[in-house]
């Protein structure tokens, strides 16, 4: 039981990272990504961004180049779907090879 | 400026590692509302996804205060914030009701109609996956004709769905917006217009579920973008009133028609065996609804 400003007990619950765990390890495939083609990188200025725009669990960062968080990657594959250069590919787990 | 993907706010209040599936098209719906409200706000959530996305005591994934309230209570319970709120001179603070198809069209719609009718002072937004599928995919009054469900396993549901934003258009609420995640910046923006006015405000957000519906996780954005292009789902406001299409569903309406429905229901799992004259009658549905929106617009 946490203890609000207003002094009563009560059954507040606090903000946290990775509530339900590290949701990576949900993932069957996850997403690679091949800077040279993201448009960002490319022209070197903020633009596209839409696997940003679309990842439901906030896992990717709008910068140049993007970052995608694996430790919560659920692996839904958004991204590399909507991706229009082709940039992210979905790489089973069982077959990923570190690089 | 026009609202787009480089200039919506970079700030997140929705937590990675939280507990919806993997491709949730409420989690994306969800992320822009929070961008909208800048975190200054109190959701009122029944028993829904949604819950579980806020997470497990002692944790939440979210950063905005949340209420977990009785299933049918959704509405009673942001009015009761908001006069609290009122009492404390707390008017800064947006109160939201935020509840699924379930708990809207069906368990919640007397304490929404009541609300709506004393012009309760917040924002109510329904997220539309089209079933109770935190339990298991059952059928509500939000199921759309010919879709399985667990408790419609063999022809599917022989009913149209329930048209939940045109009984709120009855009750003469300022605002009145429908949207869907696979277009952010529509759905933000509504969002912040939603915020500006007073009395109640509904928004009901078409929020594609890949388990309930039976998609591959990758598809939930392009399912939610042929929604909108097959009519099964249309974009537009009101505002005090005065109707008008928006976005994609503004685009088709000027320059395009409407997409067959087939083209969105072969690719779902829960249509899969769909009669003949079940997917007649459905075109013929999205054919007369889109023709009155037309004529409204
Ligand atoms: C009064 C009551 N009846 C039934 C339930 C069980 N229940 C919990 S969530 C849920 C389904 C909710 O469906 P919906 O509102 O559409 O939200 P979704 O899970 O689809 O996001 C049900 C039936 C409950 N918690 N309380
Ligand atoms: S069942 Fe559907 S709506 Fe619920 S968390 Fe999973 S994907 Fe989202
Ligand atoms: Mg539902």
């Amino acid at each position: 039981m946490g203890t609000r400003d207003c002094k009563h007990i009560s059954a507040m619950a606090s903000p946290s990272i990775g509530e339900a765990g590290r949701t990576g390890e949900w993932r069957t495939s996850r997403p690679v990504i091949d800077h040279s083609r993201c448009i960002p990188v490319r022209k070197n200025k903020p633009s596209c961004f839409l696997c940003w725009l679309y990842c439901p669990e906030a896992v990717i960062k709008r910068d140049i180049p993007i970052q995608i968080d694996l430790t919560y990657c659920k692996g839904c594959g958004i991204c590399a779907e909507e991706c229009p250069s082709g940039a992210i590919t979905m790489v089973a787990e069982n077959d990923y090879v570190e690089r | 400026m026009e609202t787009s993907v480089l200039n919506l706010p970079e700030r997140e209040y929705l937590l990675p590692g939280n507990r919806t599936c993997a491709g949730c098209g409420l989690s994306i719906a969800y992320r822009y509302i929070l961008k909208a409200l800048e975190g200054n706000a109190i959701v009122a959530v029944p028993a829904s996804c949604l819950t579980v996305l806020h997470g497990m005591y002692p944790t939440t994934s979210v950063l905005i205060p949340c209420v977990n309230v009785a299933f049918p209570s959704t509405a009673a319970s942001a009015s009761g914030l908001v006069a609290g709120l009122k009492a404390l001179g707390r008017t800064d603070i947006t109160v939201v009701g935020f509840a699924g198809d379930g708990g809207t069209h069906d368990i919640g719609i007397q304490a929404l109609s009541g609300a709506a009718e004393r012009g309760a002072d917040f924002i109510y937004i329904c997220y539309d996956n089209e079933a109770y599928m935190n339990t298991g995919t059952q059928r509500s009054s939000s199921t759309p004709l010919g879709a399985k469900t667990a408790t419609t396993p063999v022809l599917g549901k022989q009913q149209h769905l329930k048209d939940m934003p045109r009984i709120m258009e009855a009750h003469s609420v300022s605002y009145i917006a429908t949207a869907c995640p696979s277009y952010p910046a529509d759905l933000y923006d509504k969002m912040r217009k939603a915020k500006t006015k007073k009395g109640t405000r509904y928004i009901h957000i078409s929020t594609p579920c890949p388990p309930g519906w039976i998609f591959p996780t990758k598809d939930t954005v392009k399912m939610g973008r042929l929604a909108v292009e097959t009519g099964m789902v249309t974009l537009y406001e009101m505002e005090d009133g005065v109707f008008r299409l928006t976005g994609r569903s503004r685009s088709v309406a000027e320059r395009g028609k409407l997409k067959p429905v087939g083209d969105y229901i072969k690719l779902q799992g829960r249509f899969a065996g769909i009669s003949a004259d079940n997917l007649k009658e459905l075109q013929t549905w999205v054919n007369s609804r889109w023709a009155g929106y037309l004529k409204r617009a």
